[in-house]
């Protein structure tokens, strides 16, 4: 079996020798360089564009929104972001012109010879100014859409509660980060377009340039190369820099490279959505909680993207993992005159993690009750209903994750009392404090994504005799192509090693949606699972026929019937091969038999499964400084069956310390629009010093409809480590953060109003 | 400017601007792509390569100054088709994700152990420090360089 064997992943080797090419490493035959010139306002009209006679601009192509030979937008949801701008631009470093010359140096230097003008008008650049309605960006009301989940009634429960406890909570923007920048190389041909580079989503960019170029299926050609992380960054963006790359090739008719540097990498792609969110909790004096308002407000940025569907997955976990049978959650994402924000792992989880996380830390606080206690009082358990009224049937690990952490993290016995009458500067500068978080993150695309997406895979044999997985899944660190490998080896029966993957072409491989959504492993995994049992079903027809054995059975990588072997697996699939040409399968995703849910009503089973963790963060205050050091954490996470425990733990600290920098270091400085840190001396993300030790335990239940049974682990490690470190802060200090990142200004404001309200 | 230097000890000559970027002149000249740009101002180490025994951020080194060096990329790491043990270890232990990090990360590792044959997980975890990762937490990283040093001590 491989499933469950840390098996040496697939790439590894390209990957340790540096011969895995990522899209900066590919270098071709007439190959220009390719620029985009940006807005340097936030909110303006163009007035004028000149170029500068002093620079030879018969040695530059350059190419605006007239070039596109179709329509001037990047398909996604509402269509509504342009690929250049014409007339307007809505955010700082909006893409407006393209140039392309022979030489990194010669479009550098033709960029400084473009001088745009412009008229600016007023921008809008937070929520509260979207809020106030004094300039309209988007429809009537600045409001790019909103979600109303409601259940019981709430109002009547709010009356019977013994308390109500209010809290409102702020998130930042973050940044993916991945450390390969974005890129792409476009190669124009006859009719065609070819793009390659660093990606999440082939597809997206396929459809993406189908509608720019007025291609068919076929002249669109998109191929990920080695992919240097991604987060969500890659997820949508990519079309972006793939259609620019692809109108300067359309227009010079050569190849274009165009590589984001650190700088425009940070300042112009998309961030994770900020946001206010507001608690109103009614509870009973024993913590049980009888009712529930939520108000989530999220800044989108200039563009729809994919806001709608962040500010569902956000609408959809706002509860947290608790019960609670009268709930009203109110979701809303605003338009803005800032990038636009889109994908990052979590994807409107990790925001409202920290707030019901940190909400249910000030309802134990207020009440005097042990934070844990509150949790295991309220959490769901197997057959609890959530905010949408799923009920919980399966795959239900949310009593072991909590109990794992808690136990393997001495969390009882090394949580002292929360302090009530710390001062700065106090004999002991430094303190130290234990906090936990508790939550869960559903799998696959919210609601019927996945049912209206049927994601498509396929397994085939090739002339050799070895199969070969077909999918339009990437690989972007987080083992996509080895723990495909591992599950159909297992599914048919052979070596790990006598499985390959093909390379993600879209003329090759089919579209198995994106990769994104904690949903390769689970949803996508389960297709290539599926197609590997068409191929054996097809060879075991074959055998019947064939061998007039239609009791034979595939055992062991052997056809057998009545305890005889008759021939191997490759052996079979070759005779099948000489006699029908090929031996190839395709499957499609459904969902689990009994999943319904409603668009209209906002209720029913947003997720087939959902994945749980619990997390418990120790930290040391400097009261001095007021930095904050993360010295352990200890996590556990059920993801159903790990596939490849060493991956999986992999993403689980990778993640978690994402969320570490999420909670403590990253934070954006913007001014008028602009972002001030765009370099990574100015954008911290935790180094090898900043990161904890980390413990991390797997709780394996099992989901019966996953691949062997596994769900997703991508996006649940990003969820808990903020809310438990700002515990932990409350525990070290008193003092109770509201907002993330717990910089030390914010700290210390934090702390000097406990002293004033002490 | 003519320059000559060892790359993996292999004599090379190139004639380049002596300001380009060492980074460049491997990547470029050299075709030696395994060396990768992250941030270019010397803050996320994907450049790492050891220039005479000490570990330098190719994007911040002039040519110029690699006149006559002995340069060790991560292409220089296995030999003869065997892999170094921090490669192994690297593959083993999970240390390796997207993989952009990597050849600089190993690099960076690689002169750890040739000054410290029994480094602590502090001292992995400082000599790592200017090497940014954002895909392992860096946990299977500090795992990896441990049970490399283990398995050279242990031949």
């Amino acid at each position: 079996m491989a499933v469950g064997q840390n098996v040496l992943r697939k790439e590894g080797y390209e990957k340790l020798t540096g011969a895995a090419r990522y899209i900066d490493d590919i270098t071709l035959d007439g190959m220009l360089y390719g620029k985009t010139v940006r807005s340097r306002v936030a909110r303006g009209r163009i007035k004028s564009i000149s170029f500068d006679p002093a620079c030879d601009w018969s040695q530059v192509v350059v190419a605006d929104h007239r070039d596109i030979p179709g329509q001037n937008y990047v398909a996604l949801i509402e269509n509504d972001q342009p690929l250049l701008a014409e007339s307007e631009v809505r955010h700082y470093d909006e893409p407006i012109l393209l140039i392309a010359a022979e030489s990194k140096h010669l479009v550098e230097e033709a960029a400084r010879h473009i001088r745009i003008e412009y008229e600016e008008l007023t921008p809008v650049l937070t929520i509260e100014q979207s809020l106030e309605g004094g300039e309209i960006l988007y429809g009537t009301d600045n409001i790019f859409k909103r979600f109303l989940i409601a259940r019981g009634d709430v109002d009547e429960a709010f009356k019977q509660a013994d308390r109500v406890i209010e809290g409102e909570y702020r998130v930042p923007h973050q940044e993916q980060l991945y450390i390969e920048p974005q890129g792409m190389i476009a190669i124009p041909g006859d009719g065609e377009m070819t793009v390659m580079g660093s990606m999440q989503c082939p597809y997206y960019i396929h459809k993406a340039l189908k509608q720019l170029f007025n291609l068919n299926d076929e002249q669109a050609v998109v191929i990920q190369t080695a992919t240097g992380g991604g987060f969500g960054g890659k997820e949508e963006y990519p079309s972006v820099i793939a259609a620019h790359a692809a109108l300067l090739a359309h227009k010079a008719r050569r190849p274009v490279k165009l590589i984001y540097d650190r700088a425009e990498d940070i300042a112009a792609t998309t961030k994770r959505h900020p946001g206010i969110i507001r608690h109103r909790t009614g509870v009973r004096r024993d913590g049980r909680l009888v009712a529930s308002e939520i108000d989530i407000v999220l800044d989108g940025g200039a563009y729809v993207t994919l806001t709608p569907v962040v500010l569902s997955r956000g609408a959809i976990h706002a509860l947290g993992p608790y019960r609670c049978d009268h709930v009203r959650i109110s979701a809303r994402a605003v338009a803005t005159n800032t990038p636009p924000n889109g994908a990052f792992r979590g994807f409107g989880a990790p925001q409202v993690a920290f707030a019901y996380e940190m909400q249910m830390e000030k309802i134990a606080a207020e009440l005097g009750l042990d934070p844990l206690e509150l949790r295991r009082l309220n959490m769901l358990r197997e057959g609890d209903l959530t905010a949408t009224g799923q009920r919980l049937t399966w795959s239900v690990g949310s009593e072991e994750v909590l109990q794992a952490a808690v136990e393997q993290s001495s969390y009882r016995e090394r949580r002292h009392s929360t302090s009530t009458s710390l001062m700065p500067g106090s004999d002991e500068s430094k303190r130290r404090g234990i906090g936990l978080s508790f939550f869960f993150h559903g799998a696959g695309f919210t609601g019927s994504g996945e049912a209206k997406m049927k994601a498509q895979a396929g397994v085939e044999i090739t002339a050799e005799g070895r199969a070969r997985i077909l999918s339009g899944s990437t690989e972007i660190g987080q083992g996509t192509r080895t723990i495909f490998c591992q599950i159909v080896a297992d599914e048919l029966g052979v070596g790990f090693e006598e499985v390959e993957i093909e390379e993600p072409d879209t003329s090759r491989v089919p579209d198995s949606g994106p990769t994104v959504a904690s949903r390769t492993c689970m949803v996508v995994g389960r297709v290539v699972q599926l197609a590997a049992r068409e191929v054996k079903e097809k060879l075991t027809r074959f055998v019947a026929e064939r061998y007039g054995a239609p009791e034979a059975k595939l055992i062991a990588g052997h056809f057998t019937a009545d305890g005889k072997r008759l021939a191997s697996l490759r052996e079979i699939a070759l005779d099948y091969i000489a006699q029908h040409g090929d031996l190839r399968a395709y499957a499609r995703y459904a969902h689990p038999p009994g999943i319904e849910w409603d668009e209209e009503t906002y209720s029913g089973d947003a997720y087939p499964v959902y994945s749980w963790g619990a997390e418990v963060a120790e930290v040391e205050v400097d009261l001095d400084t007021y930095e904050v050091s993360v010295l352990k954490i200890t996590t556990a996470q059920d993801i159903g069956r790990a596939i490849h425990p060493l991956l999986a733990a992999g993403q689980i600290e990778g993640g978690t310390l994402q969320a570490v920098g999420y909670g403590l270091l990253e934070e954006l400085v913007w001014d008028k629009g602009r972002i001030v840190n765009d370099r990574l001396t100015n954008y911290i993300i935790p180094t090898s010093l900043d990161a904890p030790e980390m413990e991390t335990i797997i709780v394996e239940k099992e989901y019966p409809h996953g691949p062997f049974g596994a769900k997703g682990v991508g996006e649940l490690p990003m969820d808990g480590a903020a809310p438990a470190i700002a515990a932990a802060v409350f525990n070290a200090t008193g003092a109770f953060v509201t907002e993330i990142p717990i910089t030390p200004e914010r700290l210390q404001a934090a702390i000097e109003k406990r002293a004033l309200t002490s | 400017m003519k320059l000559n230097f060892h790359v993996n000890g292999a004599g090379r000559e190139v004639d380049v601007p002596p300001m380009k970027r060492l980074l460049d002149v491997l990547r470029e000249d050299l075709r030696l792509t395994g060396t990768k740009e992250g941030c270019g101002e010397g803050e996320c180490g994907a450049c790492s390569v050891i220039l005479d025994g000490e570990v330098v951020n190719s994007c911040l080194i002039p040519a110029c100054q690699a006149q006559s060096a002995d340069i060790l990329t991560v292409e220089g790491l296995a030999r003869d088709g065997r892999l170094d043990p921090l490669q192994q270890a690297f593959l083993e232990c999970g240390g390796a994700q997207c993989g952009i990090c990597t050849p600089g990360m190993l690099i960076a590792a690689r002169a750890l152990l040739d000054a410290h044959a029994r480094p602590t997980r502090d001292e992995i975890k400082e000599a790592i420090a200017g090497n940014l990762c954002r895909c392992t937490g860096y946990v299977k990283i500090i795992d990896a360089v441990e049970q490399a040093a283990k398995m050279t001590r242990e031949g």
